[in-house]
């Protein structure tokens, strides 16, 4: 379970927003910004609901086309996956919706059962490989979305609130999990509003308010000295929802 | 005016008693109706699921059209199909005017608008639901196209039997290109109204009765299908 065959050591590109803004008809939705992220960092996005963590990992990812500034990897894209509040999934079987993300990432057709029957394993899967992805649990279909990206082998992992849908047990089990592709070589940007969570798991920390970036700071450094005057309201608990 | 039970009777013992002519009636009808389903549904399931997911210049009023072309008049297809077919028209050397061929090609111009425009609503609605996961995961438009008409596979069997429903109801598209000819190309409907006109009411009545009968058992058919499939698959 835990063999963690980590993913050819090549550095991962890094990530630059120049000037990104993000309008809807005519609405802003999200100020220009600027950010960089390097390395194989955990890098948790905070704020209110509404703040632009899902719009801010969309454009990141390529979903959306920012409406000004410029989404660039430096040198080559590098391989990604994305993660959904609410997984989508085929209307197959786990394992079928496992083989369909291989056959599209070009796996030969006579490996797919067995790459996808262990990554069933790794997430605890295993005894639901012929059940209908629809009919499973809100946990268990979260760890098949997890385990297809596994599958993936991303360089670069989006979250975006994976367990603000989850019960306890469920939200450790996703959490393990993006400690795990953290150790095999994935790079983490994850969105959150949960403190604690952020607390676990984060290298550094991005906090939104209101479409605007109020803050980028390494995490020990946001929750011991918060730079901004959102940043301390929001640790102390006071930035409404 | 014959009196219903005569009717019935006459039905039910033309039914059981397996007379050889409306076997061959009841036979022809689901090979035509069944035969321009599936060339229908080969063409519009990738069709209506493509205009799903294309965004083209005219892709608004291609979906009008195609709605529209929902409800054309059998007759009119029939007719459209005759003029192709006849001695004169341009496919004439092909020599397949009233014969079996004629019959599913008009039926295939009836069935192909109904099954590519709700084909064209379900995957739109589906791949509303799909996009971001499939985007993300970098899957091409065209490579979405089986992936979209599989998972959809569930309503897509109410949308064929909508087809069979109009192919194996309409009379007149059959009527016009098929001629109605005893033992070559009469079907179910077409002899229903040759009976009627001719007063014979009884037989009439109990080819109406097989005709439901049928579509009943194809529909029940499907829908068992689908429930079992939708305990299934969730």
């Amino acid at each position: 379970m835990n063999d963690l065959r980590r993913l050819p050591v090549t550095a991962i590109p890094s990530l630059a927003l120049e000037g990104v803004g993000f309008a809807h008809r005519g609405q802003t939705l999200l100020q220009p910004l600027d950010l960089r992220l390097t390395g194989c960092q955990r890098t948790l996005v905070m704020g209110p609901n509404g703040a632009g963590k899902s719009l801010l990992m969309r454009l990141a990812h390529g979903l959306l086309v920012p409406s000004r500034g410029r989404v660039s990897w430096e040198g080559r894209p590098p391989r990604q996956a994305m993660v959904f509040q609410r997984p989508v999934l085929l209307k197959r079987s786990a394992l079928a919706n496992l083989t369909y993300a291989l056959a599209i990432n070009g796996t030969p057709r006579r490996r797919r059962k067995l790459l996808a029957r262990e990554a069933l394993e790794r997430f605890g899967l295993a005894a639901l490989e012929k059940r209908p992805a629809r009919v499973l649990s809100g946990g268990e279909q979260q760890r098949l979305a997890l385990a297809r990206a596994w599958l993936a082998e991303p360089e670069v992992l989006f979250l975006d609130e994976p367990t603000s849908a989850l019960d306890p047990a469920a939200i450790q089990a996703v959490e393990d999990a993006v400690l795990d592709f953290h150790r095999r070589g994935t790079r983490i940007l994850m969105t959150t509003h949960d403190l604690q969570q952020a607390r676990r798991l984060a290298d550094d920390i991005v906090l939104l308010y209101g479409g605007r970036l109020v803050e980028h700071s390494p995490a020990s450094d946001f929750f011991t000295t918060p730079a901004s005057a959102e940043a301390r309201a929001f640790i102390r608990g006071e930035l409404v929802w | 005016m014959p009196d219903d039970a005569n009717a019935f009777q006459t039905a039910l013992a033309l039914i059981m008693g397996g007379d050889p002519d409306l076997l061959g009636i009841v036979m022809l009808s689901l090979q035509v109706s069944l035969t321009a389903v599936l060339i229908a549904a080969l063409i519009a399931l990738p069709l209506g699921a493509a205009l799903a997911l294309w965004q083209f210049p005219g892709r608004g009023v291609a979906i009008v059209m195609l709605n529209a072309m929902m409800g054309l008049p059998p007759v009119v297809a029939g007719l459209a199909v005759y003029l192709l077919l006849s001695r004169a028209g341009p496919l004439g050397e092909f020599g397949l005017l009233f014969t079996p061929g004629a019959m599913v090609i008009a039926q295939v111009i009836l069935v192909l608008p109904i099954i590519a425009a709700l084909t064209r609503q379900q995957v739109e609605e589906l791949h509303s639901e799909y996009r971001e996961q499939l985007s993300s995961m970098g899957v091409s438009r065209s490579r979405r196209i089986p992936t979209l008409l599989w998972d959809a596979r569930l309503g897509l069997t109410t949308v064929m039997l909508a087809g069979f429903g109009r192919a194996s109801a309409e009379v007149g598209a059959v009527m016009i290109v098929g001629g109605n000819i005893d033992g070559v190309s009469r079907v179910m409907t077409t002899a229903i109204v040759l009976e009627t006109s001719k007063g014979n009411l009884p037989l009439a009545l109990g080819l109406g009765i097989v005709l439901l009968v049928l579509v009943a058992l194809i529909n029940a058919a499907a829908h068992l299908v689908g429930e079992t499939a939708q305990r299934r698959l969730g």
